[in-house]
């Protein structure tokens, strides 16, 4: 059978729904990070981390997916370099996926302030409390997003140069359309 | 690291003493919260209490604890320094916080009801808290649970008052530990 071209409609859908919630979450962060102490602050620390949550459960079942479905072979014209760096950008991309959500849970139990998910669920706590180590995670929180930031904007490059310079329909490959 | 040490052994040496010396180092003044249904906990710090409590008669026990509320430790620095402002505890003008109690009374089983006034940013209001007792050696273990509404006490106004964020009521956690002479 001849591989796919293009990703199972579930892995274009994730890829666009978390790409959305990630944009917001990362952009709550930093706002709500600016934000002195108030009762709106308290809440869209709960929102952040309500999101960012949800990353982390979507995440999980991205990468089943991607291990069931797998992904359409790269183009026949890249280059041997261009895949490596291709297949590393990727991993990085899930790596971050999954480590950013967690340093900030991590955070919060360090802090002993566990995560109520939709002010429901409680989830459990990942460590106890550690007054040292909670801001310690914080900065981690923090660098692993200027990561994440990095990442994002060599994949949105990596995938606007396809587009319009290799002109070889990288994109339609995660597009519904077309 | 000194100072905090020498501070309540101070306070504890100049306040008249009761019948029992309260182990400080072992006693502790905590509360929880809920924060947008999250709950969290915070305690404080310095506090001295004069305490006679005989499980035997405990109607002739009586309590005084006066709480520095700049003393207030949240899970952040942040929340700690805010809790200090004005709208919460306004520690710059009311740095004392004080029970003292009325009445205390057995409910059998090891359990006993404490009454008293509770005086917080300048509002006295009468409390009351169920405890119990654990005798240990020398040393009588008090632990208990006193549920306040932070708002009768005005602890947190303006924007701070909306209970959607910050939930009315606080349960006070309290642990004296007592040396019998
Ligand atoms: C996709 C997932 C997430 C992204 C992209 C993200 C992004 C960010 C960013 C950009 C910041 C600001 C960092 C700074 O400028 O110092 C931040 C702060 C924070 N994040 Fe996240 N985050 C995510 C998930 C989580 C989760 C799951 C939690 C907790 C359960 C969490 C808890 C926090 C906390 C407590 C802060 C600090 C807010 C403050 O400084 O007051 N984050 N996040």
């Amino acid at each position: 059978m001849k591989p796919a071209n293009r990703y199972h409609p579930l892995q274009i859908a994730l890829h666009g729904l978390m790409a959305v919630l990630m944009v917001a979450t990362f952009a709550f962060g930093k706002y709500v990070h600016s934000l002195p102490l108030s009762p709106a602050k308290f809440q869209l620390i709960s929102y952040h981390k309500w999101a960012g949550i949800a990353v982390l459960a979507l995440v999980l079942v991205r990468i089943l997916l991607r291990l069931a479905k797998g992904a359409p072979a790269l183009p026949a014209s890249m280059s041997a370099a261009a895949r490596l760096v291709a297949h590393a950008g990727h991993l990085l991309l899930y790596v971050l996926m999954i480590a950013i959500p967690l340093s900030g849970w991590l955070m919060s139990s360090a802090y002993g302030i566990p995560v109520v998910m939709f002010g429901l669920w409680q989830l459990p706590d990942l460590i106890a409390a550690n007054p040292e180590l909670a801001p310690q995670l914080g900065q981690l929180h923090d660098a692993l997003n200027t990561l994440l930031l990095l990442a994002v904007l060599g994949h949105v490059a990596a995938a606007l140069k396809h587009h319009f310079i290799d002109k070889d329909g990288l994109l339609s490959r995660m597009s519904l359309r077309g | 690291m000194k100072k905090a040490l020498l501070l309540p052994l101070a306070a504890l040496l100049a306040a008249p003493a009761f019948a029992q010396q309260v182990d400080l180092t072992k006693s502790q003044l905590a509360f929880t919260l809920k924060q947008m249904g999250v709950p969290m906990s915070g305690s404080f710090k310095k506090f001295a209490a004069n305490v006679d409590f005989n499980p035997a008669q405990p109607e002739t026990g009586k309590a005084d604890i006066s709480i520095d509320t700049g003393s207030i430790a949240l899970p952040t620095g942040e929340a700690s320094a805010e809790a200090r402002k004005k709208e919460w505890f306004n520690a710059a003008q009311f740095p004392q916080a004080r029970f003292v109690s009325t009445s205390i009374k057995a409910l059998g089983n090891n359990r006993y009801q404490v009454a008293g006034k509770l005086t917080l940013k300048g509002v006295s209001r009468d409390v009351s808290a169920p405890f119990t007792a654990t005798a240990q050696g020398k040393t009588l273990t008090v632990d208990g649970t006193l549920p306040i509404s932070r708002l009768a006490f005005k602890i947190g106004e303006g924007s701070w008052s909306d209970t959607g964020t910050v939930a009315d009521n606080v349960d006070l956690k309290f642990r004296l530990v007592l040396v019998n002479p």
